[in-house]
């Protein structure tokens, strides 16, 4: 054995009754994906800082009656993981059926149509249809911005956009503001879009995970998302 | 042996799911060897039958009308199937949800009428105030989604239907498809 391969710490854990091993610093999201176990999730992004926020990824640890965001739960040694009980399965309908309930979610009339992880993650779970009344509020859609739409209907709070405006672009020009089902995202200190300090990046709409946050050019055409471009610039700026 | 009783409805809809259906084309020959079409907007009877095993039903439920023939269309119907986004979540015509039934009318029958402005009271159903999905007002025994369902998932799922077994509809279509 090399001098370095005794100098990481291993551990070892059980996921859906398969032995894996992972370093200590991963998340059980992270082994769970390299050893091909699926576990859904929205708010998680290859590049950014794990928050939570969706529960999705929300997993099952022997021994304890809560449940832990496998995003961002770190391994321990011995640890068991079950990611698909009947429980979960439950808990992860429920959560999709809100976050459909909650706003406009119509897929048809959507710029992000075909190219939606909500519309897909609803499909890869199984779901036909939300057994919850339907919520019909009437959220602001912001124009101002010369390239960009938010339209706060669409959108599901994942805090994506607000991470990548802070840690990648360095701007932090989205953030959250008010609290429970008044949350929303805003541009500085509620400023419309067009005339706060964006710096016109774009980073938000690549990483926007349905048709919130969309490029007005895109109207009318397909509109896929690349959000794959942040491993790739953090790996670049990490060379350096 | 009798052939299976098929019916297909065209409640608040745009009546996409029904071309989507008839896209199935030459193969929709192969299938109707095996049920008979027994109420449909494709066919001319007035009165939806006793004793149908397969009802299609597309659009929400949007008017007065559809509240009532849902209700029939259930009592009389073994399985009924939510068919295309509009049966499911309201899709396009739930968007007035959030305007409001008379907003609606108004705009159509006086905002925007030049001349006889009045709602009309006679051969036209009052629009309810809330547009709702099927399995808001009835039980439905299987969900559809799609805008509309491709020809391709109708095939496999009647196919499936026809033969006793349970479609998985999950891996052929979703919301907006």
């Amino acid at each position: 054995m090399s001098p370095t391969a005794t100098s990481v710490d291993v551990k070892t854990l059980i996921i859906n009754g398969e032995n894996v091993s992972a370093r200590a610093d991963q998340t059980i999201l992270d082994v769970a994906r390299e050893n091909g176990i699926f576990i859904p999730t929205l708010c998680h992004l290859d590049g950014l800082t794990d928050v939570g926020a969706c529960r999705l990824c929300l997993v099952e640890i022997k021994g304890s009656p809560k449940l832990f965001p496998a995003c961002v739960t770190k391994v321990e040694e011995g640890m068991e993981v079950d990611t698909n009980s009947e429980r979960l399965v439950h808990h992860r309908r429920t959560i999709l059926e809100l976050l459909f309930a909650e706003r406009n979610h119509v897929c048809a009339v959507c710029v992000a149509n075909g190219n939606c992880e909500l519309q897909a993650v609803a499909q890869t779970q199984g779901l036909t249809h939300v057994r919850l009344p339907y919520r019909v509020g009437r959220l602001e859609v912001d124009t101002s911005n010369e390239r960009f739409v938010a339209d706060h209907n669409r959108c599901i709070l994942c805090s994506r956009c607000v991470r990548v405006c802070a840690e990648i672009e360095g701007a932090h020009v989205w953030d959250i503001m008010g609290r429970g089902i008044n949350s929303q995202v805003l541009t500085d200190l509620h400023e419309p879009w067009g005339a706060s300090s964006c710096t016109r990046c774009g980073k938000c709409i690549q990483v926007c995970p349905t048709g919130a946050l969309f490029d007005k050019s895109k109207v009318g055409v397909s509109h896929p998302k690349h959000p794959e471009f942040l491993p790739y610039l953090n790996m670049m700026r990490d060379g350096q | 042996m009798s052939k299976l009783k098929l019916a297909t409805v065209w409640l608040d809809g745009c009546s996409g799911c029904h071309m989507s259906f008839l896209d199935m084309d030459e193969r929709l020959i192969t299938l109707s060897n095996q049920f008979d079409l027994v109420f449909s907007p494709l066919v001319d009877f007035k009165t939806f039958p006793e004793g149908v095993d397969i009802a299609l039903v597309e659009g929400a439920i949007s008017s007065v009308e559809d509240e009532h023939k849902i209700h029939i269309i259930r009592e009389r119907t073994k399985m009924l199937i939510a068919m295309g986004d509009c049966a499911i979540t309201t899709n396009v015509p739930g968007m007035r949800n959030s305007f409001g039934a008379k907003a609606i009318t108004d705009h159509a029958y006086f905002t925007t009428a030049d001349l006889q402005q009045q709602v009309p009271a006679v051969g036209v159903p009052a629009l309810i105030e809330k547009v709702r999905p099927v399995h808001e007002v009835v039980p439905v025994d299987l969900f559809l989604p799609g805008c509309p369902p491709s020809a391709d998932t109708f095939y496999t799922v009647l196919s499936d239907l026809l033969a006793g077994r349970t479609p998985d509809i999950a891996s052929l279509t979703r919301f907006g498809a």
